[in-house]
């Protein structure tokens, strides 16, 4: 049965911290099963992850944009580069599946379109569809590109952009990068909707195109550079060919440049312990509601006991998990 | 009895598509046939020739000798026309990646031979766009492979005049389910980019372009309405003469003829009481030979049993007869057109020539076939007819005998014999294809053949045509996955669009109503109770290229409801362990038409078993004999489909019940 074939979260733990690709597997389906079995096997799994190195290690990559774009493309190039340099990679393909009347199935194709010459021990693709869950991102996301993280050095999610998208990667992810369609009107809605602030760097893929690549790119600059953002990052709108691999040496290079001044500034860590906070707080909401963080003190006194415990996120929400179960179940005396 | 008049006209080419084990095996199958009545050879190559790799290639495993000759080197060529004169052969050689590297092993032979080149007749079918949209033996970019194409028109038509240098193919667009104006549009559109491309070379002058426009010749396919199916082939002819003369200004109407050779249809054909596939062949050759406006220059037809696995020689020889039979028994070659005339027939023709005209302008205005390739319009437009079709099986608007009606039936006789009336090819012929090429390595001259490569990688990376320094190759004694290779290495390699990212409501095709809804909530519930939603691997291990069943598995399974991750053709049993495992799917669905199911079912159990995944279920689709598919239950699939499965509804509720029962919950049975 499957409900006996839980794995043991520590042991799998251990397995993911090696990078064994079986215990990757394993965890990320773990991660994706609502059972409630599985869910409390999970939040353990992710509790066993947890420590200061998920604050400060690796990067979190998150990479978006209008469908045609050309982000596979541009991720499968960014890819080489990285494997070139002996990091090890870990993408989470994002696909859109079709609305829940139409019976809600996907093609997650990605695997086709972030093409790998042969194979990889150090690059690992987990496809995933978004569940028409609301705000274009699954859920599952958050803590499944968490769990890449404990292993691999570099951590891509791909998803098409369609607004709100832009929001929840960049509640995920350390670097977000806009990839632009020359020419096409998504790029000026973009530029209207004021989803312009989120992104950290922009591509114009197909800059073979020539003329209307460097004007959409002329746009976006003019757009991207706002005073009131974060002081000292520079917003780069890089003019890129996938198919030529025109200009992917500096689009590559701005990656680690920002990860690098995410941590030079002292912003990393802090960012990540608030990713971090705002998923337990979804955690606990989810499956207790508005009642249930009342239970344990209320939003902002879960958010400061949080902060104070930055690598035990998890080992804290499990004793406020406890805490608002007794609650419930002293408020609620179960009838035998 | 009546005498048969004496000024009948000359019958049509007589071929059988045939070949496999080695070039001795084959050799000796060719000179059988030859001596039955054929009066041509068609060539059937082995999926590593076909994808450019040498017999020891990993790749190649378990499919060195199975759907074709394998043929490595001049040697093999050489054995293949053991005792065959080159000079008086005409030979069709199904080739298209590839097919300047066979043409240059043909020709070198012949040099070898001491015969002149301008006396070789043949046909190289080197039509590599419909691979992109079917049977999959691409290897290069488009812009390569047209290159390719026009290396060897150009060649040819200087140097070996009585070639036909390629064989543009609405052939396979039917296999993938075009409709006659689908296939219409298609053809004359590649015609036209593979002229455009040779009239852009530069290397013919402008007054010898027309013999280039008489070169190109059509290979076509027939299916079942064989009334519509003569007036495509009328229609055919009149478009081709109508673009002929106005795109290419060629004034002599003998050189705008419409000329092709046939192979009818496979896709009509049934495992199901397959002793009726001999009716649907011999209808379907009336269609290609009825109109003499319109009639076929080559015939080959595929043998009542090919639904079923690799034909005898005897099924052979029985498809030859039937040709036999039309040309020689019957009065229809004493007959000027018999079709001219009939307001039915000018009517139907009109109304398939207004719509590919129509379809042919959507393609133009895309930018032409290539562009409507590369973006995935053409190929989700055929997945998309193809649905439509098995919709109407599936709802019994198309009927097919023995399938969706009339299924009752005595138990044949044909089918009964011990050898379950298909052919084994040679299991030894693989290692023995490696033997010998490894002996051929070490006897030929390593200067030489350095010498060769680096002239054909100079002329590849230069607009240098190609086929001088392919048949320097051959001579050599170069080797085919040297020469692949090697252009691999100049040009690059590329993967085309699946298709199968049609919208759902962009089509009709749902099938029975209720049953879907069924299906969707077995699905949906299935995957409530394992915790997450469903999640299906669609495989396609080795080399073959036939993706049509696996697209339509993919789709199908989308619609209601699976996670589907497909990953296109010519995959190692490693690489779909490896995104089986990546994917954390619940079951892995592998598809091969190839015929090496055996060795690459095997393989990619291992593969799995490797990787601590042997309880994820495993089932296969394809051409499996019986035998075959209880052997493969016995290493562990959980079920096999084949040709007689057509109902996808049915398939799809079985997928649901293979993941039930491997995760331990109760079957829930036929669809009502």
């Amino acid at each position: 049965m499957t409900y006996s074939k839980l794995p043991d979260p520590e042991r799998l733990a251990a397995g993911i911290l090696r990078r064994e690709r079986a215990a990757v597997a394993s965890g990320l389906n773990l991660l994706d099963n609502k059972l409630p079995a599985a869910r409390q096997c999970a939040i353990r799994l992710l509790a066993c992850l947890s420590g200061e190195r998920w604050l400060n290690e690796g990067h979190l990559v998150g990479v978006t944009g209008p469908p045609g774009a050309g982000k596979s493309s541009l991720v499968s190039a960014l890819i080489r580069e990285w494997r070139r340099a002996e990091r090890t990679v870990g993408v989470l393909a994002v696909d859109p599946s079709s609305r829940p009347e139409l019976g809600g199935g996907a093609l997650l194709g990605d695997r086709i379109r972030i093409k790998t010459q042969s194979h990889d021990e150090g690059l690992f693709i987990r496809s995933l569809a978004t569940r028409n869950q609301l705000g274009g991102v699954a859920t599952e996301v958050w803590p499944m590109s968490w769990l890449m993280l404990a292993c691999f050095d570099i951590v891509v999610i791909e998803t098409v952009g369609v607004g709100q998208t832009e929001i929840d990667i960049a509640e995920i992810s350390d670097t977000v990068c806009y990839v632009a369609q020359p020419g096409s009107g998504d790029t000026i809605q973009y530029l209207k909707s004021g989803i312009i602030e989120i992104p950290d760097i922009f591509a114009v893929n197909k800059s073979d195109l020539g003329a209307p690549a460097r004007k959409t790119a002329a746009e976006i600059s003019r757009s991207a550079s706002r005073p009131d953002r974060r002081e000292d990052w520079d917003y780069p709108v890089c003019l890129v060919s996938a198919a030529t691999a025109a200009g992917m040496r500096p689009f590559h290079d701005h990656f680690a440049r920002h990860r690098e001044f995410l941590r030079d500034a002292g912003l990393l860590a802090p960012l990540r312990a608030r990713h971090q906070c705002a998923w337990v707080v979804r955690l606990l909401q989810e499956e207790f509601g508005t009642f249930g963080l009342q239970l344990a003190g209320g939003r902002s006194a879960i958010e400061q006991r949080l902060s104070e415990t930055r690598s035990g996120q998890f080992e804290e929400y499990e004793r406020m998990r406890e805490h608002i179960l007794s609650r419930l179940l002293s408020v609620n005396q179960p009838t035998v | 009895m009546v005498a048969t008049r004496n000024n009948r006209d000359q019958p049509w080419l007589m071929r059988t598509y045939s070949g496999h084990s080695s070039a001795r095996a084959s050799n000796a199958l060719y000179r059988t046939n030859l001596a039955k009545g054929q009066t041509g050879l068609s060539v059937a190559f082995d999926l590593p020739t076909q994808t450019g790799y040498d017999a020891d290639s990993p790749l190649a495993r378990g499919e060195v000798g199975k759907v074709g000759v394998p043929i490595s080197h001049i040697e093999d060529m050489s054995q293949l026309f053991d005792q065959i004169p080159l000079d008086r052969m005409n030979t069709s050689m199904t080739i298209n990646a590839t097919a300047a590297w066979l043409l240059a092993l043909y020709i070198g032979l012949a040099q070898r031979r001491g015969i002149d080149p301008k006396t070789l007749s043949g046909t190289t079918q080197n039509d590599i766009i419909k691979e992109y949209l079917s049977r999959g033996t691409y290897i290069y970019p488009p812009a390569p492979s047209m290159r390719l194409i026009a290396d060897t028109i150009n060649y040819t038509v200087k140097h070996v005049p009585k070639w036909n240098p390629t064989n543009i193919c609405s052939y396979h667009l039917q296999e993938a389910g075009a409709t006659p104006v689908q296939e219409l549009a298609y053809a004359l559109c590649t015609g036209m980019a593979v002229l455009d491309r040779v009239r852009a070379s530069g290397e013919i002058r402008a007054e010898e372009f027309p013999q280039v426009v008489e070169r190109i010749s059509f290979f076509v396919n027939a299916g079942m309405r064989f009334v519509e199916e003569c007036c495509k082939l009328r229609a055919f002819g009149e478009m081709w003469d109508a673009l002929t003369l106005s795109r290419y200004g060629v004034e002599d109407p003998k050189l705008r003829r419409f000329r092709y050779g046939v192979q009818v249809n496979s896709l009509g054909l049934t495992e199901a009481q397959p002793e009726n596939n001999v009716q649907r062949i011999v209808l379907e050759m009336l269609a290609v030979v009825l109109s003499k406006r319109a009639r076929a220059r080559a015939i080959q037809l595929p043998a009542w049993n090919e639904a079923m696995g690799l034909p005898r020689p005897w099924d052979q020889q029985w498809a030859l007869r039937m040709q036999q039979v039309m040309a020689f028994e019957t009065d229809l070659l004493e007959y000027e057109d018999i079709l001219d005339g009939s307001p039915v027939i000018a009517a139907k023709v009109k109304e398939l020539v207004d719509g590919a005209r129509r379809e042919i302008d959507n393609v133009e205005a895309q930018g032409g076939i290539i562009a409507a390739i590369e973006s995935g319009y053409i190929k989700r437009e055929l997945v998309s007819s193809h649905m439509n079709r098995l919709r109407a099986i599936e709802a019994g608007e198309m009927k097919i005998i023995g399938v969706n009606c009339f299924q009752e039936t005595a138990e044949s006789p044909l089918t009964g014999g011990s050898d379950g009336a298909i052919m084994k090819t040679d299991p030894a012929a693989e290692r023995d294809q490696i033997e010998r090429l490894q002996a051929h390595r070490r006897a030929r001259n390593e200067a030489d053949v350095r010498a060769a490569l680096q002239a054909l990688g100079d002329a590849a990376r230069s607009t240098e045509n190609i086929m001088p320094s392919s048949i320097r190759c051959a001579l050599a004694g170069v080797t085919t996955g040297e020469w692949g290779d090697t252009l691999r290495n100049a040009f690059g390699e590329f993967r085309p669009p699946t298709g199968i990212d049609i919208a759902i409501d962009r089509r009709e095709l749902l099938g029975k109503k209720d049953q879907v809804s069924d299906l969707r909530e077995r699905v949906a519930s299935t995957g409530s109770e394992l915790g997450r939603p469903l999640k299906l691997l669609v495989g396609k291990p080795g080399l073959d290229g036939h993706s049509n069943g696996a697209e339509q598995v993919a789709v199908k399974a989308r619609d209601v409801g699976f996670e589907v991750v497909y990953d296109g053709i010519r995959l190692t049993p490693q690489q779909i362990a490896q995104a089986a495992q990546e994917e954390g799917v619940h079951l892995v669905g592998l598809s091969i038409l190839s015929g090496s199911h055996m060795e690459l079912v095997a393989s990619v159990l291992e593969e799995l078993r490797a990787r601590d995944l042997a309880d994820l279920p495993v089932i296969a689709g394809g051409i499996i004999p019986p035998a075959d598919a209880a052997k493969l239950v016995e290493m562990g699939v959980r079920a096999v489909y084949t040709p007689k499965d057509f109902n996808l509804n049915t398939i799809m509720a079985d997928i649901v019940d293979v993941i039930r029962a491997g995760n331990g919950l109760t079957r829930l049975g036929l669809l009502h």
